[in-house]
């Protein structure tokens, strides 16, 4: 593996690779009195952000600090600069400086991709436009697995904004490789041109799919998009693709409920349920860490990346 | 973990009863050694270390019905040839409740050779606590030490070359238990 740039790229075999490495990730890091691994003593990783992030930020920093490599953070928001030319700018800089590694979101689709072209070292894609995120989709699988013991043959719905979510195309195909039966609930207006090609079954009733489902995976409602007449109203929303109490309790018994966060509460999950026992949402945090502790070490091992 | 393949026609060098008997006179030693106290703990070394430091454990408490807590410690995540090597994958670190806190931790491996693994175990184990001493016990020590490292259990002193391969074969993972030796082409 030399880069990371979609979920799609992953086999089955490289896929389970990363969560069994993240898996004995947790294993040797649990019951320590020093939290650290000196595994990337003196490996440089980038983090390279043009849009906002606070916790993929955070956890890949957490990811790379605890494997003792050298942690390098831009926060470009570079709104002032046309994007292809001060992306490649940025790119030839880091070169320059030798990064064994470069961490990237970009508010553009591709963004990751077109870095490779640039640099020596391993890019790993934190999210580009509307695309893809891969280590969301990982984080998700391994807290799946971790709950429910496996992946293949569960039901998975993701309910929300399909349309704008890069976290919903990257679990798609990752979800799929792994055998899942994944559904996309949505209103019409928020569901893709094309997704008639994806390996989904689409359904607009939320409470239908409820009984039938092992694990649901809620999405955030991206506020920026309200005024877009995806919909009438954030109440209508809520009402009809909301995770309430009441919608809980149709779920079944060993069912558990995800979000990737930030969560709008009382938007498309109540605070009840974000905070039930069914709910695992800080676990995907946690996780977040060790999956792409597993990524990095997996990208930097043996890889003759960096300049310098 | 890919099982080690028997070579087909060629005699071991140290067949499966040999190395129960060598399991069962480490056994012995460590006893001897610590004296029966409960303050020991049996590390071993994925791969093959594990089952040898589960067998260790289970003679030692058919001997004199101790019993002796015992995991595993990857060292994947300490050794300082991941550059030139790739990443490997890891292997399963358990550690036992008691922990390794003033213990006597015995670490287990198939093979001695340069000694960097063990190193390697030593950075991992202090990271993961205090021992009050640390020993090590190995199936076979094959020379070309490169570290000022040396086992205090040795089954078998085994004279090699360099470039001489020793596959250590256990029945847990491999369908038997023995040693080979691939002797340089004279």
């Amino acid at each position: 593996m030399e880069h990371l740039l979609s979920a799609a790229d992953l086999d089955l075999e490289s896929a389970t690779l990363i969560l069994d490495t993240a898996k004995e990730m947790d294993a040797a890091m649990s019951g320590r009195e020093v939290r650290k691994l000196p595994t990337l003593r003196g490996r440089t990783v980038v983090n390279l952000f043009f849009e906002d992030s606070t916790r993929t930020r955070v956890s890949f920093e957490a990811a790379a600090k605890r494997l003792s490599a050298d942690v390098v953070t831009f926060s470009a928001k570079g709104s002032s600069v046309s994007k292809g030319e001060s992306l490649k700018d940025t790119a030839l800089t880091l070169q320059a400086m030798g990064a064994d590694a470069v961490v990237v979101r970009h508010s553009a689709a591709g963004a990751a991709n077109r870095l490779t072209g640039w640099l020596d070292g391993s890019v790993v894609n934190a999210g580009d436009g509307t695309h893809e995120h891969p280590t969301q989709a990982l984080l998700d699988a391994y807290t799946i697995r971790q709950r429910l013991g496996r992946l293949e043959g569960l039901r998975v719905a993701v309910v929300g904004d399909i349309l704008h979510s890069r976290v919903a195309r990257s679990n798609v195909a990752l979800l799929n490789t792994f055998g899942a039966k994944v559904t996309l609930v949505a209103p019409p207006t928020l569901v893709p041109v094309g997704v008639g090609s994806w390996p989904v079954e689409v359904a607009y009733d939320f409470d239908a799919v409820l009984p039938h489902t092992d694990v649901v995976m809620m999405l955030r409602v991206q506020a920026e998009r309200m005024n877009a007449s995806f919909f009438p109203s954030a109440r209508e929303y809520s009402r009809r693709y909301g995770l309430d109490g009441a919608r809980l309790a149709r779920l079944p018994d060993e069912a558990i409920v995800m979000h990737p966060g930030p969560m709008n509460r009382g938007m498309e999950i109540a605070a009840s349920v974000a905070d039930s026992p069914r709910s695992v949402i800080v676990d995907q945090v946690a996780n977040g860490v060790l999956v792409r502790m597993a990524v990095l070490y997996l990208l930097l091992s043996g890889h003759k990346g960096g300049a310098a | 973990m890919a099982q080690r393949a028997r070579d087909p026609g060629k005699r071991p060098l140290l067949s499966s009863a040999d190395i129960a008997r060598i399991i069962d006179r480490i056994a012995h030693q460590i006893l001897e050694k610590t004296g029966g106290d409960d303050n020991t703990v049996l590390l071993g070394i994925p791969t093959r270390g594990v089952p040898l430091a589960r067998r260790l454990a289970e003679r030692i408490k058919t001997f004199e019905g101790l019993d002796v807590p015992h995991g595993s410690l990857d060292v994947t995540l300490y050794r300082d040839d991941l550059r030139m090597r790739g990443a490997r994958a890891l292997g399963p670190t358990d550690i036992p409740a008691s922990g390794v806190d003033d213990k006597r931790v015995i670490l287990v491996d198939d093979v001695l050779y340069s000694g960097r693994t063990v190193r390697a175990a030593l950075n991992g184990l202090y990271d993961l606590g205090r021992p009050a001493w640390v020993q090590l016990a190995v199936l076979v020590d094959r020379g070309h030490r490169r570290l000022p490292i040396r086992a205090d259990y040795v089954g078998k002193n085994l004279p090699t070359a360099i470039a001489d391969s020793v596959s250590v074969l256990v029945s847990e993972m491999d369908g038997e238990d023995a040693v080979y030796v691939d002797r340089e082409e004279q």
